[in-house]
């Protein structure tokens, strides 16, 4: 398990928790150390307990732990949140003359560092560098070399010119000096530095980068956390390559705008969370049936209803797989990891395009709000292939014209996949229509035509199911008799939930929703499966037990936490205990 | 090309199964002539048809075209425009689509004034479904879902596109034919979203909005000497509960279409076969 270390920084929603974490992160990036970070907050604008974690190690990290080596706390609530990850040797700093800290309960070891943050603030040149003063404080606790910060604090503050970012270094070195003078402690903790070089994003963010690099021009979207960083990415950079993201009225309007820029001819996009997606669904079927390309994000978060907003859920899977009246061909891929939002985003635009069908790309809070370090060449521009499948220019009308001379739209080709005459093109009009139709797009309720638009519709999907590859990603060790199963998001706490346990495991982690791999042989080979999900029901478990006739054994969390490594292997450990040696036995939740 | 394109040329071969003698046969001829008067191609035009025996128009006309779901024709129109602006987009549905299932989206898209046409077959009913209330219809108007009247004012779809900050206001009547298409061809050439209610009577199930009492009741603004361009006689109008017009009613001289203001000029059809040039700038953004 990686040499890790683990900060955080909490106080109310206003406080600027977000920036200064962030701050933090890029310099500990910067100094060539992996970042995970997370965050726990209300969605209230101001007023709720808000905090931004980061996990840090030379080596890379995929989750987070349930452990804070040092905590700086704006307020009470911040430690009685976090009581339970303090430990013996931890540290907390926090201003005494700003915040009356009651006492509490923190674990015996437990150093209390009190700076007075706000004063040094003002003596720096203002009162809101307090955040950068207390940066300053945690690099002296930590060793960790502050002229890393400085560069971020550059990054952060550079556009305001040079003496904001002169009093942000100023605020950073009062906050480290007068630790090193009133607490001359060693506190055990070293954060080396390397010579890697990363980047720092978070998973909205690759989905956007990756949109644009896969030549995405059109972006339609209604704001609803935590999609909106989807938006807001793209707002002004999709510009830069000729794109244009609109903001529409509400999700049903959001989608068809999406919908009418893919008729045009354009790569498009649109994104929302849960309640966007309801909205969104009587779409789904037109999408399908007019077979346009389109990719439709879902960053999933609690549901039902409005759920819990800020919180993290695997809940909408059935929802991806079955929503939309009538029967919908569609593929569903969920990216496991950050730098994956980029990639399967990237491969959502060309399986759309390639198969004129809707794309779901189902990612989730977790991977939306986790701001993850990456190497920059694991973002190779130069290596993206767009495919966009069978459009016919002007020349190549001629050969899906029927015997009247009319442009054939949905021929029923031996793979399913029609010619596609993008608006403009000389002899290429024609109609495209949510009702059941024949070759020229035009409706029917003929029993032959309808048959056979419908198999035709669904052959494209056996074409992708043969000619793509749907592989899944694999860990740990191939022989090992207990294969644990996870898709999306969760991929990155089981894996290193494995390093904890003290058995070997056979890990897969399945971005491929639908079409999916098949786990039989991987199933059948192995004395105990189980399935990790964050959802109560299990609704991907349920697909597995359908596709190898097995029941397996679940792990479901449905509090609104994503999965914790150490806490993940534990449950891991307890379901393997009983050692039925049998996967056919459900075991309790 | 233009030159040559008949107004025959926009009709497509598949036979109209409207009731005979139903407003939408003249809404749709207009429609094709305006388009063709204006220069525009088949190939070159995208139809967007609402739900609703309306809705049917996009079968019945040749041209690249999207028959979508009910109520949101308008925002498939303004993803199409967006994406092409090379492409003449009109948009065109009944008073159900457009007022009361899209109404959300008619405002919307009268304030962003994408470049495109919007024309509304107002029949004062909903047709397709056999003969239910629609937004437009009259307080006292009994349908089968509504036994002693709706009991409600009719929507005023002039007065919201006004409040919405409409650039175009326009009114026509199906049956006057030369009329129609002349006013049609008008909003096609605004430089920003042409709004036209037509009344498009349905004869099978509206014995009260009828041609005659269309006919009878029309005043036409051309005629009276209306100037599109002075506001407060257009609202005059607009606010007009007593009399019914034809013509373009408003019209914002200086209207600038959305696609302008955005500065969109490209078509976004055009992809590059790979990730396109400086895409790796996005990935040092993140140093
Ligand atoms: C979501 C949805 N709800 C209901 C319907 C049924 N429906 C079809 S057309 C229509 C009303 C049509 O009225 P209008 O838009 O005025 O068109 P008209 O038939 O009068 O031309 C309704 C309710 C539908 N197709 N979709
Ligand atoms: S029902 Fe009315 S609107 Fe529909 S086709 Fe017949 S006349 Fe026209
Ligand atoms: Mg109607």
């Amino acid at each position: 398990m990686p040499d890790d270390f683990n900060w955080a920084i909490g106080g109310e929603a206003g406080d600027g928790i977000d920036s200064t974490g962030k701050i933090f992160a890029q310099a500990l990036s910067r100094a060539g150390r992996h970042v995970y970070t997370s965050k726990d907050f209300a969605s209230r604008i101001r007023g709720g307990y808000t905090a931004y974690k980061i996990r840090t190690s030379t080596e890379r990290i995929e989750s987070v732990v349930d452990r804070l080596d040092v905590l700086i706390a704006l307020t009470q609530r911040t430690v009685d949140e976090n009581l339970e990850e303090l430990h013996d040797g931890s540290v907390i700093i926090y201003d005494g003359e700003r915040t009356e800290m009651e006492d509490f309960e923190a674990p015996e070891g437990t150093t209390g560092l009190d700076v007075p943050l706000t004063r040094l603030a003002k003596e720096a040149g203002g009162e809101i560098m307090r955040n950068v003063v207390a940066l300053g404080a945690a690099c002296e606790v930590t060793t960790f070399p502050i002229e890393h910060l400085d560069s971020s604090l550059e990054k952060r503050f550079g556009g305001k010119g040079e003496s904001i970012v002169e009093n942000n270094r100023t605020a950073a070195r009062l906050g480290r000096d007068y630790v090193r003078e009133e607490y001359s402690d060693d506190f055990g903790y070293d954060l080396d530095t390397t010579e890697e070089d990363y980047v720092l994003l978070n998973g909205d963010e690759a989905i956007g980068m990756g949109a644009i690099a896969a030549g995405c021009t059109f972006y339609a979207g209604y704001p609803i956390t935590p999609a909106t960083d989807v938006m807001t990415y793209l707002t002004g950079r999709i510009d830069r390559f000729g794109g244009h993201v609109i903001q529409a009225e509400d999700e049903l309007s959001a989608i068809n705008m999406a919908l009418g820029a893919a008729r045009a001819g354009a790569r498009s996009m649109t994104a929302t969370s849960g309640p966007g997606i309801d909205l969104m669904t009587e779409t789904f079927g037109l999408v399908a049936t007019s077979e346009t390309p389109l990719v439709i994000v879902d960053v999933m978060r609690s549901g039902p209803s409005t759920g819990m907003p800020t919180k993290q859920e695997q809940g909408d899977l059935n929802m991806l797989l079955y929503g939309g009246h009538g029967e919908v061909p569609r593929f569903v891929v969920a990216p496991t990891t950050v730098a994956e939002c980029f990639h399967k985003t990237v491969e959502a635009f060309n399986l759309a395009e390639k198969y004129q069908t809707p794309v779901f790309l189902v990612a989730d809070l977790s991977l939306a709000v986790t701001e993850q370090t990456v190497s920059p060449d694991e973002f190779d521009m130069d290596a993206i292939e767009i495919d966009r499948g069978k459009v016919v220019n002007e020349s190549g009308i001629d050969e899906w014209l029927d015997e009247e001379g009319r442009f054939t739209p949905h021929a029923n080709t031996d793979d399913g996949v029609s010619p596609r005459a993008l608006p403009g093109t000389i002899g290429g009009a024609h109609m495209s229509t949510g009702l059941e139709h024949d070759e020229l797009g035009r409706r029917t309720e003929s029993t032959e035509v309808r048959i056979e638009q419908v198999e035709k519709r669904q052959r494209k999907v056996e074409s992708a199911e043969r000619e793509e590859d749907w592989t899944p990603r694999e860990f740990g060790d191939p022989e090992a008799d207990t294969l644990v199963i996870s898709w999306g998001s969760t991929e990155g706490p089981a894996r290193e939930a494995m390093e904890f346990l003290d058995e070997d495991v056979r890990f897969i982690s399945v971005p491929y929703v639908f079409p999916r791999p098949d786990l039989s042989e991987a199933i059948d080979d192995a004395e105990n499966v189980i399935v990790v999900e964050c959802n109560a029901t299990g609704q991907f478990a349920d697909l597995i037990e359908h596709d190898a006739l097995v029941r397996v054994d679940r792990i479901n969390k449905y509090d609104g936490v994503r999965f914790k490594a150490d806490e993940l292997a534990a449950e891991i450990r307890e379901t393997l205990r009983p050692a039925t040696g049998s996967s056919t036995e459900v075991t309790a939740e | 090309m233009s030159s040559e394109v008949r107004f025959t040329d926009f009709k497509s071969d598949k036979q109209p199964t409207w009731c005979p003698g139903c407003g939408d046969f003249g809404t749709m001829n207009g429609m094709m002539k305006a388009l063709a008067n204006t220069g525009n191609h088949p190939d070159e035009t995208f139809i967007v048809a609402g739900i609703g025996c309306s809705g049917k128009i996009g079968t019945y006309m040749h041209s690249y075209a999207l028959h979508g779901v009910h109520g949101r024709a308008l925002p498939v129109g303004t993803g199409v425009k967006l994406a092409n602006p090379d492409l003449e987009v009109m948009v065109a549905g009944g008073d159900g689509d457009g007022y009361s299932i899209g109404a959300g989206h008619f405002v919307h898209a009268v304030r962003r004034n994408v470049d495109m046409t919007y024309v509304v077959m107002d029949n004062r009913i909903y047709g397709l479904t056999k003969g239910q209330f629609s937004p437009t219809s009259r307080e006292d108007f009994e349908t089968s879902t509504s036994p002693d009247g709706t009991m409600m004012a009719p929507v005023n779809p002039l007065a919201l596109a006004l409040a919405a900050g409409a650039t175009f206001i326009a009114q026509s009547f199906s049956s006057d034919a030369l009329r129609h298409a002349e006013i049609i061809e008008e909003a096609i050439e605004h430089d920003g979203f042409g709004f036209v209610n037509v009344y498009s009577p349905c004869v099978t199930f509206n014995d009260v909005d009828t041609y005659d009492y269309f006919r009878d009741s029309l005043v036409d603004l051309q005629e009276e000497g209306h100037d599109p361009t002075d506001d407060d006689a257009a609202k005059e109008i607009i606010l007009d509960a007593d009399r019914e017009y034809q013509g373009v009613i408003y019209q914002d001289e200086d209207s600038v279409p959305y696609s302008e203001r955005h500065g969109l000029d490209e078509n976004m059809a055009n992809v590059p076969d790979g990730a396109p040039d400086g895409a790796m700038d996005l990935v040092r953004e993140f140093y």
